[in-house]
């Protein structure tokens, strides 16, 4: 199966080896990966800041490099919401319609797509703090919300790393509240958002975590610099990383 | 009036980390309970599709039941008056108390009337109004407006009720204790009650096929304002209205539940007529309502029944307290409604959320309330309501990031420049995310480039080095 990789602008900045992970990981699982060289992002930003106009170009260009592809994966539940269901700075096209239906996040495809059963050669020995985003959870439906008392439970990212060996999850407090980024929020609004990612630590802390592991490397930034603020040992990893065959 | 700086009153807010953890707590346990009353009722999402559907099809259909109701009313010997906007519904109060030289006057809690400012109006007037709902109340005495839609005063702690109250009526202050608060609070208010000869109530509901209003409160103090002068007056806004007595035990089911998680208050009233030898008037108030009914996108924050279930869940709300929003309802659903009322003054409000979607879900009548923040974000950039800061950022943003080459040399540029600059000028005033967080390091290498490196020779994709 042939699928387009795209890299999330934050990620290819800040954590390549996220990025590595997720290819060497669907490598794995032999996928054939194309990486869209031209790629920037899915506009986002612009976009959720009501910056329609602004978003426009990046949206096409995202088109542009993407349109061919019947798969298009990323590590990020957040950039998969976007491309899904946000995605209309762009004029409508067959082209753009087909991009919000191929995009998948890594932990759909792998769930939903591959329904990978196993990932021979990990293991992981730590106390995991999972955090899943809310576009992840209440956006693109990786994982049930507490807000839904009735409906089944369950964590398509848990699933999916209870196939690692040697790995424990920790219980925390309000699991599902936000964490506080939310894109430009994170900075506009930095008292607010500091505060709940300070909360969430904390909560993790108290749960005895190691690690705090999640699907979106944006909510990670954001924890992982309250983390180091506070002076706490919490590290982060993305679940691509463990899933890929990091032991810490 | 100039705009609304939330962030900013939230900073500030938070800074004081008593209030801001007692605000927290308080209203995740209230979260946290309407979970358990929600698992507790089986139906629960059906009823919510259900109060969402009826308040759809009373909206869709609204003259016909406000004229019903109105002519229901008449018939109960009701006086119905319409107010278009919050001064033809202030004048009509004062015309009432005027016409009978009633120079005092108690109400109970009444969102709409602080939406009217009411209190004001007749206080200009000199007429001496006394808040009859302990919290209302307590924000009254201490000058400030209600900071929650069912709490006025949650944000407050014990404490600090004991300070205003220890102020305003001479009572204990070392006496932080509710019992004794909420003994001092009846027997300052209920001597005020006994010779009041004008009353004022707000609605929860009002019924079409009926022409009752009910109220549900826990207190009794509706009652006591509505029942003991012989004077009552009820505001209603026009979207309160629904058709028929049946339709309210959907919407009695899911309010209390979602407010508190407590399955019923302790008082659901039904006033339908004047009592012996007395008057009853009821305004229905307009106040913008009719043309956000006429807004494509924004006409369902008209389903609200004031649970205020989104405050409670919303994490920033609770982190910033309800007075930072500098507006009459606020939270979620007050960042939907404020702008249809002045679009300048509230045009920040949007951007007070992460969009994460839990006051969605929350909802009893399913207005899909972080879609609409959402929304409301583009208008505002339309309207040229966003600030050129963040405006001139997104131009910057939408230029590198549609052009390859731009966005790998800002990468590059960006890299170079956290490696270069001392720490004093990475944690400074102007850079809001280094304020509380450490700042992420660039990696010494992109994706791009790792990828350049160890995979584009196979597959030859190179096309913008």
């Amino acid at each position: 199966m042939q699928v387009a990789l795209m890299i999330p602008c934050y990620v290819d900045l800040f954590y390549p080896e996220v990025g590595v992970a997720t290819l060497e990981l669907l490598e794995k699982l032999k996928v054939d990966v194309v990486y869209p060289f031209d790629q920037t992002c899915c506009g986002q930003p612009m976009a959720n800041s009501g910056c329609y106009e602004e978003a426009q170009a990046t949206e096409e260009l995202f088109i542009k490099n993407f349109s061919a592809f019947d798969h298009i994966v990323t590590p990020s539940g957040s950039c998969t919401h976007h491309l899904r269901h946000k995605f209309t700075a762009a004029p409508d096209s067959p082209e753009r319609r087909k991009i919000s239906a191929s995009v998948y996040d890594l932990v759909e495809f792998l769930h939903d797509v591959l329904q990978v059963g196993e990932f021979p050669g990990t293991e992981f020995k730590h106390k995991v703090a999972l955090r899943t985003s809310c576009s992840a959870i209440r956006g693109i439906g990786l994982a049930s919300m507490s807000e839904r008392v009735h409906d089944p439970k369950f964590s398509k990212p848990k699933q999916l790393l209870e196939r690692v060996p040697g790995i424990e999850f920790v219980d925390f407090e309000r699991p599902d509240e936000c964490c506080g980024f939310g894109g430009s929020f994170s900075v506009t609004e930095e008292a607010v958002a500091a505060q709940m990612g300070y909360d969430k630590v904390e909560f993790m802390r108290k749960a005895g975590a190691d690690y705090i592991v999640s699907s979106d490397m944006s909510c990670l930034m954001h924890l992982q610099g309250c983390s180091s603020r506070l002076g706490t040992d919490l590290k982060v990893l993305h679940i691509a990383q463990i899933l890929n065959g990091v032991t810490q | 009036m100039s705009v609304v700086d939330q962030a900013e009153n939230a900073a500030e807010f938070i800074s004081d980390r008593t209030h801001e953890q007692h605000l927290d707590q308080l209203l995740w346990m209230l979260r946290t309970r309407r979970d358990e009353a929600a698992s507790r009722v089986q139906e629960w999402e059906q009823l919510r599709d259900l109060a969402s559907q009826i308040k759809e099809h009373t909206l869709s259909n609204l003259a016909h039941y406000l004229e019903m109701f109105e002519s229901r009313a008449k018939a109960n010997g009701v006086t119905v008056h319409w107010a278009q906007d919050a001064h033809e519904h202030n004048q009509i109060v004062y015309q009432l108390l005027s016409d009978r030289k009633a120079d005092e006057l108690i109400k109970s809690k009444s969102m709409l009337t602080e939406e009217c400012d009411t209190r004001r109006f007749l206080e200009e007037r000199g007429i001496r109004v006394t808040e009859t709902d302990l919290g209302e109340r307590i924000q009254q005495l201490d000058d400030q407006p209600p900071s929650h839609i069912v709490g006025p005063a949650w944000h407050k702690t014990t404490q600090d009720i004991a300070n205003v109250f220890a102020k305003a009526y001479g009572s204990d202050k070392e006496k932080a204790d509710p019992v004794y608060l909420a003994h001092v609070m009846r027997e300052n208010t209920r001597p005020l009650i006994e010779r009041a000869r004008v009353g004022m109530t707000g609605a929860n509901f009002a019924v079409a096929e009926t022409g009752a209003i009910v109220t549900v409160t826990n207190e009794g103090n509706a009652d006591l304002s509505g029942n003991v002068p012989e004077l009552r007056i009820c505001s209603v806004g026009l979207e309160k209205m629904i058709p028929r007595n049946e339709d309210l035990a959907v919407f009695i089911r899911l309010l209390t539940r979602s407010a508190t998680g407590n399955s019923i208050t302790q008082y659901t009233s039904h006033f339908r007529a004047p009592r012996q030898n007395g008057e009853m008037h009821i305004i229905l108030v307009d106040n913008g309502r009719s043309s956000r009914l006429g807004m494509e996108k924004f006409w369902p924050s008209l389903k609200c029944i004031r649970c205020a279930a989104c405050m409670n869940t919303c994490p920033v709300y609770r982190r910033s307290g309800g007075l930072s929003y500098g507006s009459t309802y606020m939270g979620p659903i007050g960042i939907i409604m404020m702008p249809t009322f002045d679009i300048r003054r509230y045009s920040e409000l949007p951007f007070s959320s992460t969009l994460n979607g839990s006051c969605t879900n929350v909802c009893p009548v399913k207005i899909n309330i972080h879609e609409q923040i959402y929304a409301w974000r583009e208008v505002m950039e339309k309207k040229h309501q966003i600030n050129l800061v963040k405006k001139s950022a997104m131009i910057v943003a939408g230029k590198v990031l549609s052009n390859p080459t731009l966005y790998r040399m800002a990468g590059d540029t960006m890299e170079a420049s956290l490696k270069v600059l001392p720490r004093f000028a990475i944690y400074n005033q102007l850079n809001a995310w280094g304020r509380h967080r450490d700042i992420p390091q660039p990696a010494k290498e992109t994706f791009h480039d790792w990828y350049k490196k160890h995979r584009s020779q196979a597959t030859g994709q190179e096309t913008n080095p």
